[in-house]
């Protein structure tokens, strides 16, 4: 059966388990209709042009993945930012870990989707705020039809969250194939600010196939400054989408490490809904083998006097293919609008291959729109002055790319976070200095 | 030290060297001079190992081992260190970084230990003070925004923290003012011992007031014409490369 028609089926035994006669129900059947009408994309959509999802989509997933396996701490700490203290919302296999986590309602809630969905002290905050963000397009549709569990973060007014969240879903190949479709909420209100860390990990080798949805609400002069570490199993996919909106004052920033994975497909929609607002969107992409990363990004300026700022960096090896779409819309009313993009790649050999696409839409007059976009090889003069210093060529390689895209990691300001994707570009590219620039 | 036999080279099926003899034993420094496109970078690159350069024949010995199918980074493990006429920026790489990993390279490939960082600060500020360079520049990114001068000092500073046996000068005069000339000369110099050589390449007579050498060379049409002591380089500035090539004749 193709995945599409087993979705459809599955959504009468998904209706048995869940309270239909419900605010969110109304809302999840909107939603599968509206999927139901629309289907996977497929290459002929132009924001799938480049990236097709046939080759995943033959798998015979689980849906509603049931078999509980137990996960040792010790074999998945590594995945884990480990060296701080941390709050962590676990999932194994959709569901959650409550020994893996560490959960709170002290001050700020820092919970789960279904317990938010089902509690009545949440609903005014699920009523305001789930699905309000988010786009009614194919994959996001399936994802709301089918929402009942991921991470539920509220942080309340004039709260400095003492310490990073993070939000990990781990699967474990207890079924052949699976479907995991995470749904989370963030809401930072006035003057707060939050620090998350996200990672998607398959402990197994079987097909795991993620479409997940995340919905953040930045209020006035709140600070929100999220990492997602993108570094799984060959056979895992990935389609995460994120949709920001922001309110005066607010800063938001998003950097993306997409270093593993199968099919990783990135929507990230930034929406500006007020004055003096910062969105920044940055991303190290380090590839190989047949591996495929797609970045579509949105800044959507749609109120005056904000800024935003994207830096995505590149490296593409073996026969690895990459996409990078940046959109920026500029209302009309969004004068004095600074846009900066900029997107470097480095083809590390002649069969990777990179879609690289500006796009900006601008029809305010009084704005700064700037973009660069390159696309080169490795310098072969720096190569060989370094290694006549010493530095064989593959270190000299990694340290050449390290260099490229450092300008990305300078800006993490978690030390941990930044000290372990440094640990990681150097697995990644398989050598063992410590890059210390 | 160095010794080279009938060295023939090549690029894009280009010959530039044509039988190439030279041999420099420890502590002496030999001067190689020459008009342009005689082949003297050329020479430089090859004996550190650029590969766009094709040996057709000939030999490359260092301490009695051919060096000549060597890569470029195992030619600097056993000491060979070349002074770009041009050296490379490196943006996102800092001097300091730089040249620690160029160390811990070279000692990993001993077998040794990374070097400690109490000492590698220790000899980084000894070097820096060695050739009068500012602690400021030394986090800037590798000879990125540098002048002609800071990136030639910047060579020497590498030259001094990786102490090599046979260290090619290639016009490391060029783009310096007198100040900079004489502070890169002094730590060449005092860098200078019995266990190692040197080989300044260039044009002119100039650097060869400050840094004396045993031996001078002519290199002509791919061939060392004419050899001779520090005499010759005087002979040379005077009277031009023309009534060499009338020798020849």
């Amino acid at each position: 059966m193709e995945l599409k028609d087993k979705l459809l089926s599955s959504y009468v035994a998904f209706e048995n388990r869940v309270d239909t006669n419900s605010d969110i129900h109304e809302i999840r059947s909107k939603a599968f209709q509206n999927f139901e009408e629309l289907g996977f994309p497929t290459k002929k959509l132009e924001a799938w042009k480049y990236t097709s999802l046939n080759s995943i989509l033959k798998e015979d997933y689980s849906i509603f993945p049931n078999k509980g396996v137990a996960v040792e701490l010790a074999d998945v700490k590594k995945y884990f930012i480990h060296d701080i203290d941390t709050y962590k919302v676990v999932f194994i296999d959709g569901k959650y870990s409550p020994f893996l986590s560490e959960t709170t309602h002290e001050h700020i809630d820092v919970c789960l989707m279904s317990a938010a969905f089902n509690k009545g002290k949440y609903k005014p905050i699920i009523d305001n705020y789930f699905n309000k963000v988010a786009k009614q397009d194919n994959l996001t549709s399936l994802n709301t039809a089918f929402a009942t569990e991921g991470a539920f973060i509220h942080i309340p007014k004039n709260i400095e969250v003492e310490k990073p969240i993070q939000i990990i879903n781990f699967t474990t190949g207890s079924e052949a194939a699976t479907m995991l479709q995470p749904r989370s909420l963030v809401v930072v209100e006035e003057n707060s600010h939050v620090q998350i860390i996200e990672r998607h990990q398959s402990l197994t080798s079987n097909p795991v196939l993620t479409n997940a949805v995340t919905e953040i609400f930045a209020e006035k002069r709140a600070f929100v400054d999220y990492y997602k570490i993108q570094n799984d199993d060959n056979n895992a996919s990935l389609v995460d989408n994120t949709y920001i909106e922001q309110q005066s004052n607010s800063v938001v920033s998003v950097h993306t490490f997409s270093f593993g994975g199968n099919i990783t497909r990135n929507n990230l929609n930034f929406y500006q809904k007020g004055e003096y607002i910062d969105s920044i969107l940055k991303g190290i992409t380090i590839i190989e083998g047949k591996q495929h990363v797609d970045h579509h990004t949105l800044v959507h300026h749609i109120t005056p006097n904000c800024e935003s700022h994207q830096d995505y960096k590149g490296i593409y090896d073996e026969r690895s293919t990459a996409v990078f779409n940046g959109k920026v819309i500029v209302e009309k009313e969004a004068q004095k609008t600074n846009a900066y993009q900029q997107n470097n790649n480095v083809l590390v050999s002649d069969k990777a291959t990179i879609n690289a696409k500006p796009q900006l839409e601008i029809f305010a007059d009084d704005v700064k729109c700037s973009h660069g976009c390159t696309i080169g090889q490795l310098d072969d003069d720096a190569l060989f002055y370094m290694q006549q210093r010493g530095i064989p060529k593959k270190e000299g390689k990694a340290l050449l790319m390290f260099a490229f895209a450092n300008t990305v990691l300078e800006s993490v300001k978690i030390p941990e976070v930044k000290q372990r994707i440094t640990e990681l570009i150097a697995d990644k590219l398989k050598v063992k200095i410590g890059f210390d620039l | 030290m160095l010794k080279i036999e009938n060295l023939q080279a090549s690029i894009d099926d280009k010959s530039i060297l044509k039988g190439l003899n030279l041999e420099v034993k420890a502590g002496e420094v030999h001067a190689i001079m020459g008009p342009n496109g005689a082949g003297k970078s050329t020479l430089a690159n090859i004996i550190a190992g650029k590969e766009e350069y094709e040996v057709t024949n000939g030999t490359i010995e260092l301490n009695g081992e051919d060096i000549s199918e060597l890569a470029p980074e195992e030619r600097a493990h056993n000491g060979v260190f070349l002074s770009f006429q041009y050296p490379v920026e490196i943006p996102g790489v800092s001097v300091t970084n730089f040249i620690k990993t160029a160390i811990n390279e070279t000692r990993k490939a001993k077998g040794l230990e990374d070097m400690p960082a109490k000492d590698m600060l220790k000899m980084i500020r000894e070097k820096s003070e060695l050739l009068e360079i500012d602690r400021k520049f030394l986090s800037r990114s590798l000879n990125e925004g540098f002048s002609g001068g800071e990136k030639k000092r910047n060579e020497i500073f590498q030259m001094a923290m990786l102490e090599p046996k046979l260290a090619i000068l290639d016009e490391t005069d060029s783009g310096l003012d007198i100040d900079a000339l004489r502070i890169v000369a002094n730590g060449v110099n005092k860098l200078k011992s019995k266990d190692n050589a040197v080989i300044v390449i260039t044009h002119y007579q100039r650097l060869l007031d400050y840094i004396v050498p045993d031996f001078v060379h002519v290199l002509h049409d791919g061939k060392i014409v004419k050899s001779g002591d520090a005499s010759l380089a005087l002979e040379l500035e005077a009277k031009g490369y023309d009534w060499i090539k009338k020798e020849l004749v």
